[in-house]
């Protein structure tokens, strides 16, 4: 079972704005990279050059326009540039997480049980996947008062850590990490390094954007520089 | 890889006079699956979902479901008593106005043991404890059994509608707008609702709602429709996030952000 757990190939993207008059505004050009299992790949680059927009075509929020973006999961290698909606789900629910930067919850449901319900997919037990939730929501430093409550008036470090517990509670063999600690304190930083030091231990492959040098650092096994994917002045 | 759809429409269209309901839909729903039907008063979304739904007949095209036993039927050449045991146990139906789906003048203990009979249930101690059962689930104290809907707030009612609807463990249930018409904080408790008992079902849905933060709570594809044709489908957060026909674009970005 060697080889790469994500492949990326020849993925462009082109945003078309019909409210701007068809206005096209090409973002990447030929992205190609791997992450292979236990790697920690951190994309490159400064503010809008497209680091946020593979996260979201590997992920398979941003549709791809051309190229291919292989994972490989339990049940085999799927194309997620071509994949059918339901399969990419299949995906999300055994393979992929994904912290983004905004936290997107259904109101007045607890802290607790929205990160539970992120091993929903792997079947556990609903009271096992509580105690978990509340185990690393600890570890993120959050107050034990707080687990109780939806996090709609937590603080944005709050919830960025609510995030992260999401993403990370779930086994699954493929993280992307969208600046994961862009708005956290020396301490949680140091939390959520250790945590992503234990993903690779456990031969998980993770894909990351990270503005924090330090946590780079720490953190990468290898960078791709996106500035290299970013199309011409001609094609503008 | 996951099979066979349990609802299949193919080149669906609806037409009132010269008047255009929906036109030319191809859609499948898998099982387990919710699919949000979105788009403006008047793009066809509600007229789509009564013909899936078996109640109304399409101009052209035809909508099969895959029943239990596997085999897949067009659902209006079902014999009518066919087509009501579908209706009553298969299926279910969350109108966005809880009197179309609730009889107003029984008990909410009767409208619950209703579709329990309707299924055959005769014990009644049985049926009135699968009753108290459901109330509970959807969060109605259990003491108003007999008090009936009429006495109900709205949210209230549409959580009896719910219950009514999923006592008979349907495989799919179509939802016309169920948050519609609700103050924005019993919204929220009816989402969560419906999104656990969904999941803890199972049930494959189809949703037609006109406000998108809804579809993306609830659904996992999307379906924009205008002028009565799909212009665009596909997963809810790629639609929702970076959505490429000009309709859905110009949709997405008329969302006030609160």
């Amino acid at each position: 079972m060697s080889g790469p757990r994500v492949a990326v190939e020849g993925v462009s993207k082109t945003f078309r704005m019909h409210l701007r008059g068809g206005l096209e505004l090409p973002v990447l050009r030929d992205v190609a990279f791997t992450v292979m299992p236990g790697e920690c790949v951190v994309l490159r680059g400064p503010s809008g050059t497209g680091k946020s927009s593979i996260l979201r075509m590997v992920y398979g929020n941003y549709a791809v326009d051309t190229g291919s973006i292989l994972v490989r999961s339990g049940r085999g290698t799927v194309d997620i540039a071509t994949a059918a909606p339901r399969d990419v789900l299949a995906l999300r629910r055994s393979t992929i997480s994904y912290v983004s930067q905004f936290l997107r919850v259904v109101p007045r449901v607890s802290t607790r049980e929205i990160v539970a319900a992120s091993l929903s997919g792997d079947g556990i037990e609903a009271a096992a996947a509580l105690d978990a939730a509340t185990d690393l929501l600890l570890r993120l430093n959050l107050s034990p008062n707080l687990l109780g409550l939806p996090p709609a008036t937590f603080s944005g470090g709050e919830q960025q850590r609510v995030n992260i517990a999401r993403g990370f509670i779930s086994s699954h063999p493929l993280l992307l990490l969208d600046e994961p600690t862009a708005s956290l304190d020396a301490r949680n930083r140091a939390a959520v390094v250790a945590l992503i030091k234990a993903k690779k231990a456990s031969g998980t492959a993770i894909l990351g954007v990270f503005h924090d040098d330090e946590v780079r650092e720490e953190v990468a096994d290898r960078d791709v520089d996106v500035t290299a994917f970013v199309p011409g002045r001609e094609a503008a | 890889m996951t099979g066979e759809p349990l609802l299949a429409a193919t080149g669906v269209t609806r037409l009132y006079g010269d008047h255009i309901g929906c036109i030319d839909i191809d859609l499948a729903v898998w099982p387990g699956e919710v699919v949000a039907i979105v788009g403006e008063s008047g793009s066809g979304k509600t007229t789509l979902l009564k013909c899936l739904a078996a109640r109304l007949p399409p101009s052209s095209g035809t909508i099969t479901y895959r029943s239990r036993d596997g085999a897949a039927e067009d659902i209006y050449r079902l014999s009518e008593a066919a087509r009501r045991a579908l209706m009553r146990t298969d299926w279910g139906f969350v109108w966005q106005d809880a009197a179309e789906g609730l009889r107003m003048t029984v008990s909410a203990g009767a409208n619950v043991g209703e579709r329990l009979m309707a299924t055959g249930a005769r014990h009644y101690g049985r049926i009135r404890s699968a009753a108290v059962d459901w109330l509970e689930r959807v969060e109605i104290d259990a003491r108003r059994i007999d008090d009936d809907p009429r006495s109900f707030s709205g949210g209230m009612r549409q959580r009896l509608q719910i219950a009514r609807n999923l006592v008979t463990g349907p495989r799919l249930v179509f939802m016309d707008e169920p948050t519609g018409g609700l103050d924005v904080s019993v919204q929220a408790r009816l989402l969560d609702l419906l999104g656990t008992l969904v999941r803890e079902l199972g049930l494959a849905a189809i949703l037609v709602t006109h406000d998108l933060a809804v579809a993306r709570l609830l659904s996992d594809r999307i379906v924009v429709m205008k002028e009565g044709r799909i212009v665009e489908t596909g997963l809810t957060d790629r639609v929702l996030d970076d959505p490429s026909h000009p309709y859905s674009q110009l949709l997405v970005s008329s969302v006030l952000q609160a």
